[in-house]
């Protein structure tokens, strides 16, 4: 028995390492026909990016289409907006793609990045128990169905991560004229966590949750959170690309990073961005500046 | 460029844990007590449990002895947040103690840790009680002790080896990040732990706050080992 069972895991050993054969050829033939692109003195840039960008899936829908175009690799690494600014500020990026204005000015200000290039908007989402406890249905903006919750002391869920989308909900309270604080206010909740596992908390506590609606569309079927309230003006959500300035860090790649500000600019793939997500969810994700 | 940023967030980190310190720092001292209070619950759980049953898998042979002991070899490597996602599921409104609304609790939390750190000292009492115990016995034979008296006898023979495994589950305890960030939701003011808060200041790029906070941790882990080895007594620390 321990015999036929040992010629079993050895046949099993040997087509799995066949396999493995099968799929390295392949990826060595696809890398062949990529080098034989143009290719550029220094190759790889290193884009930082926030949460949400990264799972909305747009980067990784274009990137191969900017690689193969272009030959560059592009290495884009993910992190919440202060990390993912901060990561510009220590050299650790060529450029940004983040959506925070007020910190995007404040690391241009600083001399670490060159210019700010708004280029796509979407629109924040509240999103709560499909009973509305707090009654935030139909308001006007963003900040008046924050202070319904307020008073309703309806439990609300913050990021608490400073990121982008904790920022903006930062904002809205002060343009409702409140500042709750998870210390003395029950129902706020600072999870310092991010959109997924707020939306989850959000879902499982039947709270109020501000999202981008990316996030959202993407989670809906697992969750118990309806769409409340949507796109008001206070709820706009500006991204933009910033080239790191490279006299304020050493070997930065500006020439990459200014080649992929570029191609995300040019007419075709700001068409390909305002397509995307149709297909999957009925509308767009993102809006392109005009 | 990475090494002079280590070297300034360091030189930071500690002038801001001091001043978090000496200025006691609410946020701060409240994530310290949430972290006490969570490692303290759920090591003395696991020790209530878990040592009684380590007595007991080390002190007799039975038969069919190799599987039990086989389980709990696999349980003691049970990785955190396995361990969470099952406390998270049985806890989440849609599972079977949804009722209960314990998810994104302290409680929540001690019971993560308590399914993870059961096994390893139960696991550890064992092989711990195993070394000594026939010795023990026989001369329990041979003086007529009783029952209670015998158990007494084996927990006072290992007193030194089993305050590690106390300090090993409390160890595991105060370092877990995986299971109860997912059962306890990292919640400002009421479910947030040291470590959860390094991996959250560390996401936010602040990195003088997470040094600070690493700094911390480790202090008191130091001081909470120097009490236990008072009381290992003189010549177990290999002085």
């Amino acid at each position: 028995m321990k015999k036929v069972l040992g010629i079993f895991l050895a046949m099993v050993l040997v087509i799995a390492s066949f396999a493995g054969c099968a799929g390295k050829t392949d990826s060595v033939t696809t890398t062949g026909e990529t080098t034989s692109k143009p290719t550029p003195a220094n190759v790889v840039i290193r884009c930082s990016t926030t949460t949400s960008v990264n799972d909305s899936g747009l980067l990784p829908y274009l990137e191969p289409m900017f690689e193969k175009e272009t030959g560059y690799d592009l290495q884009v690494t993910s992190n919440g907006t202060g990390a993912a600014i901060k990561l510009g500020e220590t050299g650790d990026a060529d450029l940004l793609l983040v959506h925070a204005k007020a910190s995007e000015e404040e690391f241009i200000e600083k001399g670490f990045g060159i210019e700010r290039k708004p280029f796509m908007y979407n629109f924040f989402v509240i999103v709560g128990p499909a009973n509305d406890p707090a009654g935030i249905k139909g308001s006007a903006t963003a900040a008046e169905a924050f202070k319904k919750i307020a008073d309703a002391k309806q439990p609300f869920i913050s990021r608490g991560d400073d990121s982008g989308t904790h920022k903006k909900e930062l904002a809205l309270w002060k343009a409702a004229g409140l500042e709750p604080n998870g210390a003395s206010d029950e129902w706020y909740i600072s999870a310092g966590k991010g959109m997924g596992d707020c939306l989850t908390m959000g879902s499982e506590k039947s709270a109020y949750v501000i999202t981008d609606k990316g996030t959202y569309l993407s989670m809906k079927d697992k969750l118990n959170l309806e769409l409340l309230m949507g796109e008001s003006d206070d709820m706009k959500n500006t991204y933009s690309l910033i080239a790191c300035n490279p006299e304020k860090n050493s070997g930065l790649n500006s020439e990459g990073a200014n080649a992929f500000i570029e191609w995300m600019l040019k007419e075709e793939t700001l068409k390909l961005i305002a397509d995307y997500g149709k297909d999957k969810y009925g509308e767009a994700l993102f809006l392109i500046i005009k | 460029m990475r090494l002079p940023l280590l070297l300034r967030c360091k030189m930071n980190a500690f002038k801001e844990a001091f001043n978090l310190i000496v200025s006691f720092d609410k946020e701060l001292y409240g994530i310290i007590g949430v972290t006490m209070r969570m490692s303290f619950s759920s090591v003395l759980i696991s020790c209530l449990l878990g040592i009684p049953a380590g007595v007991v898998l080390g002190s007799k042979n039975f038969k069919g002895k190799s599987l039990p002991m086989k389980i709990l070899h696999t349980l003691m490597g049970l990785p955190p947040v396995v361990a969470g996602l099952i406390v998270f599921l049985l806890l989440s409104r849609s599972g079977p103690l949804g009722s209960l609304k314990l998810l994104f609790t302290v409680r929540a939390m001690v019971i993560a840790q308590v399914l993870l750190i059961t096994p390893i000292v139960t696991g550890l009492t064992a092989s711990v009680v195993a070394v000594k115990t026939p010795a023990i016995l026989e001369t329990a034979r041979g003086l007529r002790l009783s029952k209670p008296t015998k158990l007494k006898l084996i927990l006072k023979e290992n007193k030194a080896p089993l305050v590690s495994v106390v300090l090993t589950g409390f160890g595991r305890a105060i370092s877990e990040v995986g299971a109860i960030s997912l059962v306890g939701g990292n919640i400002q003011h009421k479910t947030r732990a040291m470590t959860t808060a390094i991996v959250l200041e560390t996401g936010k790029g602040n990195f003088e706050f997470a040094i600070a906070l690493g700094l911390i941790l480790l202090i008191i882990a130091f001081v909470i080992n120097s009490i236990a080895s008072s009381f290992r007594g003189d010549g177990y620390d290999y002085t």
